[in-house]
Formats: structure tokens, C-alpha cells, sequence
């Protein structure tokens, strides 16, 4: 399956049933398959006028109770993010997939992973999170997926999956598991009319008076606090021994796997941490990760974005270094691997 | 003892915050009472938005949404297409419409989306303290066109009804006032009538309620009626631009 087919597919067996969105390359193979696919579920695929009406009718959908998506990539991703800040403010579950681009600006469309930032950080406006989702192959994509709907509806929280051109572009096989189980859990807070729940239902993210703005925030960062240990999610590869410790996410690291098996054939012990869940930030994992001489290097397709978040799970433990390919450009795993050599001799940084 | 008059169910009993001769109440005791009549309180839900009717959400009494700015269109077709069987209905100022949210009307209306924007128009911006609307006249003071709104600076003031009227997703749009008594009798008239052309699902309507707004316009309460009748009127004709379905007012 091609990878934005597979994250099409796994929307639909997650149970969402509609999706609006604007084209945007290199995400557009996204919605031609849910275009199709969805009627045949009984769902609704709606073109919008833009990506800021898009996320909105995501507004509304979800405050309807529905299972909702959206999809796009950098500069639409930007037009989103009011809608994003007032979905997080009035707790509406949803899924946005953000298959980025090379930026800023209008930038171009090949594969970067520079809206770390955006996604993790805030990006809209106000104290508020998303959960971020980072798979790094189409078998991954489908099922975060299922993750990302049910993780939305647990916290009542946007979701958004973070890959890149190339995961979207990718083929690859995939597993469809049928076994799995939809479970929507019931939303008696949706605003689906008083003649379907008790009182009055209000979706809302205004608060006029500070003291009643600040309960709500302090109720928003309770939410959060709750997140951030429980749902950290990272996997190990080559992590025994390793003194050189990659960190890596999407598809810089499948580069940096490749770089670990190199660089172990040469008698260098280099392992590799790849955060799954970017927000929660496995800070734990990698917190416990650093001890003893270890060096870290993380390795983005940015300027160096997630490496402030390894400094912090480090916390001065060790030395954190960055490497990065900028504009669509691949890192390539033998400039990676000279890079590792260099530090491993004591190179420090640049 | 027959009861004569009461404050309509699908209004919360809390005070209005809106300025003294300010038209906001009346347009939403019509709303109000136009949803009781249909007996659609409980199957009815409600957009706000963004500017001084930010209150409605917590003034009608039936589930309503906070929309953002502009944005009420969008946010109401993504409910109604979720819940096709529900009145799905914007309450929107002529700054969060007529301006932002200019494509979000437009749009929702050329998809015929089956949902009424009741879209107040009183041509300033009231909540951030009266500067230029889309909608103020020429020649009228505002904040930000302290000596009157020049065409050569700021164009001209827009007409929505106008604009709607030839797109074939629209089903019904209307101007009317609440000036007098005889126009808010009007007015409730083409509220109810929007909604109805709604529940037949015959497309998209809109209701432009030409409004006052004294404090900005600094002007007493009478003055503001006046302005509204005698500048604002020619300018802004009333009347059924579009009627798809159902009798004439």
C-alpha cells in the first residue's frame, strides 16, 4: 500500500466516517482515497474552500459527536492552527495528519521534518497541547491511525500524526488486522440537540471572566499532566553498549538504523531511541538512556528542533549534538555515520 | 388570567449585556421565539461567533457552539452534515461574516448547505469599539475613518444579500429591520420562514437584520432608529431577495 493510501484506510477502520480537507501536495493521494472510500462506508468526503474552513467543519463535526479527520501539509497546516487552539480550548477529539514539507513559506514539496515545532510547541495560540504521533513506515501509518482516534476520544484532545513526503509517497506492505474492534466511546457532552441528552450542551473555549478562564486552563494542564507519563511511547534499536546514542524520528530514523549497523560493523557502539509519540516527549526513556560517557546525537531533517526536547530529558546527563538536512534533502547515512565517527573521537561540536 | 407575554423558552433567564437601544435583543427574542414556535428547541442547535453577540451561546437556551471568527458557516456545515435531521443555525455580526468570514458564507451557500446565518448588520465593529465595518456607509465617522469612510481608502460597503442572491445553492435570503415595530414583525417573519425553508431541506438561507448600534454610532437610542431608516435603508433596500419554497411574507 501506498503510504497515504494506508492512512486512509486505517481512518476508516478506526471508524471515522468523515473527512474535509483542501489539496495540498504531497498529501493529495490522501483524499483521493478517502473521496472513494468513504461513500462506500456511508461516510462523507467534503472538499472545503480552504484548510481554515476545513479544520472548522472538523470543529463542528466532532462537537456533533462524529469520528473526524483532516489532512495537509505545512503552509495548510499553518492556516490551521486557530482552529487548532480553539478545538484543543473547547476539548474536541479530531485527527490531523500533517505530511510536511520543505519550508518556510511556501517552501516546497519535498520531505522535511521542520514543523516539530508547530506541532509539539503549541503553534495556535494559548497554553495547549496536541498529541503528536510520529510513525516511520506504512504499516505504521495505518495503525496510528486506530491510535490517534482513540487516543482523541480518551482525552477529548486533537491529535495530529506527523510524517513526511517520502512516508506518504512510500509503498510498502501492510497487515490489516481484522480483529480490530471500533470502540467509540459515548460522548454525552456533544452538542447533538437537548432532545438527545440532559440540559443544555455548550462547545465553547470563551471564557470572560480571568478567574473562570483560569479554572479551565488549570483543568487543561491537569488533562496534559495526565498525558505526558502515561502515553510516551519510544522504541530501542542496538541500545545495549551503545555510546553513541541516536535520536531519531520518522524517516530519519530508518536513515539512522542503517547508520547503527554501520557504524557496529566498524566496532563503533552506536545505538538509536526513536520517539513514537513526539507530544508526550519520551523524556523518561531517554532521561534514563543517559548515563556514564554516552553522546547524543539527534538527527532531523530540520535546523535542530527536537534536539531542544532531548536536552531537556538528558538534563546536562550528556552532551547532545545535532545533525540535519535541510529543504527536502535526505540526510545520507554515510555523512551520518562520518558524523558519528567524528564525535565518538572526541570531535565535539562544530 | 391569560398569560400574554413571556420571555421564550429557548431564552436563558439572564440579563442581556448588550448597550441601551442596541437591536442584539430583539434579533435574538425573534430567533428565540421562532424556535419555540417550530417546537424545535430541542433539535436545534446554535453558532456563535466572534464580536458583541459572542453572548449568544450562553443567552439561547438550546445546545450551541462557540465558533471562531468568521468561521460560523464552516463550523455549521460540519455539525449539520454530521446531523442532517437537526436545525443547524449561525448568529453572526456583519464583521464576522460580511468581512473575515467572507469565504465561509459564500461558500456554504454555493454548497446549498442546508443551514440559516441570521447575519446582523449595523455597520461598525461594536465589541472592539466601533471602527470600520465592511458594511459602514460612506461618508460614516468610525474610529478608523475619523472623518468619514472614503471610497478611494476603504471601497465601498458590501451588500450580502445582494452577493447571495444568484448563487444557486441559496435557497432564501432576506433583508429586513428592527427599526419599528412593523419591521420587527417583518423580520420575525423571514426568521421563521429561513428556518423553515431549512427544515424542507430546500438549501441554504440567510436573514440580514439591519441593526443599531448608538454607543458607536454616538447617537441616543431615537437618533439610532432614525439613522437606521434614513441612511442605512436606501442604502441596504429591504425585502425577499430569493425565496425558494413557501408563501410571501
Amino acid at each position: 500500500m501506498k503510504g497515504n493510501d494506508a492512512i486512509g484506510e486505517g481512518a476508516v477502520r478506526a471508524g471515522c466516517r468523515y473527512f474535509f480537507g483542501y489539496p495540498i501536495t504531497p498529501q493529495s493521494e490522501l483524499t483521493h482515497y478517502l473521496a472513494k472510500r468513504l461513500p462506500e462506508v456511508g461516510g462523507l468526503f467534503l472538499q472545503a474552500e480552504s484548510e481554515v474552513a476545513s479544520i472548522n467543519m472538523v470543529y463542528g463535526a466532532s462537537a456533533a459527536g462524529a469520528r473526524v479527520m483532516t489532512s495537509s501539509s505545512g503552509p495548510g497546516i499553518s492556516l490551521m492552527q486557530e482552529g487548532l487552539s480553539y478545538l484543543a480550548g473547547a476539548e474536541l477529539p479530531c485527527v490531523v495528519v500533517n505530511m510536511m514539507r520543505g519550508g518556510p513559506g511556501l517552501g516546497n514539496i519535498a520531505p522535511s521534518q521542520a514543523d516539530y515545532f508547530q506541532a509539539t510547541k503549541g503553534g495556535g495560540h494559548g497554553d495547549y497541547r496536541l498529541i503528536v504521533l510520529a510513525p516511520n513506515s506504512v504499516q505504521e501509518l495505518f495503525d496510528m491511525m486506530l491510535k490517534a482516534f482513540d487516543l482523541a476520544d480518551k482525552y477529548r484532545n486533537p491529535v495530529m500524526v506527523m510524517a513526511d513526503g517520502i512516508m506518504g509517497q512510500m509503498m510498502e506492505p501492510v497487515i490489516i488486522r481484522d480483529e480490530y474492534e471500533v470502540q467509540i466511546p459515548p460522548k454525552p457532552w456533544a452538542a447533538t440537540g437537548m432532545a438527545y441528552h440532559e440540559g443544555k450542551n455548550l462547545i465553547n473555549s470563551c471564557y470572560v471572566i480571568p478567574d473562570e478562564m483560569e479554572i479551565h486552563n488549570l483543568e487543561l494542564q491537569k488533562k496534559y499532566n495526565e498525558i505526558r507519563p502515561r502515553e510516551q511511547v519510544c522504541e530501542d534499536f542496538m541500545l545495549e553498549g551503545a555510546e553513541v546514542v541516536l535520536v531519531a524520528f520518522g524517516t530519519a530514523s530508518r536513515i539512522c538504523m542503517k547508520v547503527v549497523e554501520k557504524a557496529r560493523d566498524k566496532g563503533i557502539p552506536v545505538g538509536l531511541i526513536r520517539p513514537i509519540t513526539l507530544w508526550p516527549f519520551p523524556e523518561k526513556y531517554i532521561g534514563e538512556a543517559a548515563g556514564g560517557d554516552k553522546i547524543f546525537l539527534t538527527v532531523e531533517m530540520n535546523m535542530g528542533q527536537m534536539i531542544e526536547d532531548v536536552k531537556l530529558a538528558v538534563n546536562g546527563k550528556a552532551p547532545v549534538y545535532h545533525y540535519g538536512r535541510l529543504g527536502g534533502i535526505l540526510p545520507d547515512a554515510r555523512d551520518v555515520l562520518t558524523e558519528v565517527e567524528r564525535l565518538y573521537r572526541g570531535g565535539g561540536a562544530r | 388570567m391569560k398569560k400574554m407575554f413571556s420571555r421564550p423558552k429557548s431564552l436563558k433567564d439572564i440579563p442581556f449585556h448588550y448597550c441601551p437601544g442596541c437591536t442584539h435583543g430583539i434579533a435574538h427574542r425573534l430567533v428565540a421565539e421562532v424556535i419555540d414556535e417550530l417546537d424545535i428547541r430541542g433539535t436545534t442547535i446554535g453558532v456563535g461567533s466572534v464580536g458583541c453577540s459572542f453572548s449568544t451561546i450562553s443567552y439561547f437556551d438550546i445546545d450551541m457552539l462557540q465558533g471562531s471568527h468568521g468561521r460560523g458557516p464552516a463550523v455549521a456545515t460540519g455539525l449539520k452534515r454530521v446531523l442532517p435531521d437537526r436545525v443547524v443555525f449561525t448568529y453572526q455580526g456583519d464583521g464576522d461574516l460580511a468581512a473575515i468570514g467572507t469565504g465561509e458564507f459564500i461558500h456554504a451557500a454555493t454548497r446549498g448547505e442546508n443551514i440559516t446565518c441570521i447575519y446582523i448588520n449595523n455597520a461598525v465593529y461594536g465589541m472592539t469599539g466601533g471602527q470600520m465595518a465592511p458594511t459602514t456607509l460612506l461618508g460614516q465617522k468610525t474610529k478608523t475613518t475619523p472623518f468619514g469612510r472614503d471610497k478611494d481608502v476603504s471601497g465601498f460597503p458590501i451588500k450580502v444579500c445582494e452577493i447571495l442572491t444568484p448563487l444557486e445553492g441559496a435557497a432564501y435570503v432576506a433583508r429586513v429591520a428592527l427599526h419599528n415595530p412593523k419591521s420587527i414583525i417583518k423580520a420575525k417573519k423571514s426568521i421563521k420562514k429561513a428556518f423553515e425553508i431549512q427544515i424542507k431541506g430546500l438549501g441554504f438561507s440567510l436573514v440580514e437584520l439591519l441593526s443599531t448600534c448608538p454607543t458607536n454610532w454616538g447617537m441616543s437610542p431615537l437618533e439610532a432608529v432614525k439613522w437606521l431608516e434614513e441612511k442605512m435603508i436606501p442604502y441596504y433596500p429591504l425585502g425577499e431577495y430569493k425565496t425558494c419554497g413557501g408563501g410571501d411574507l
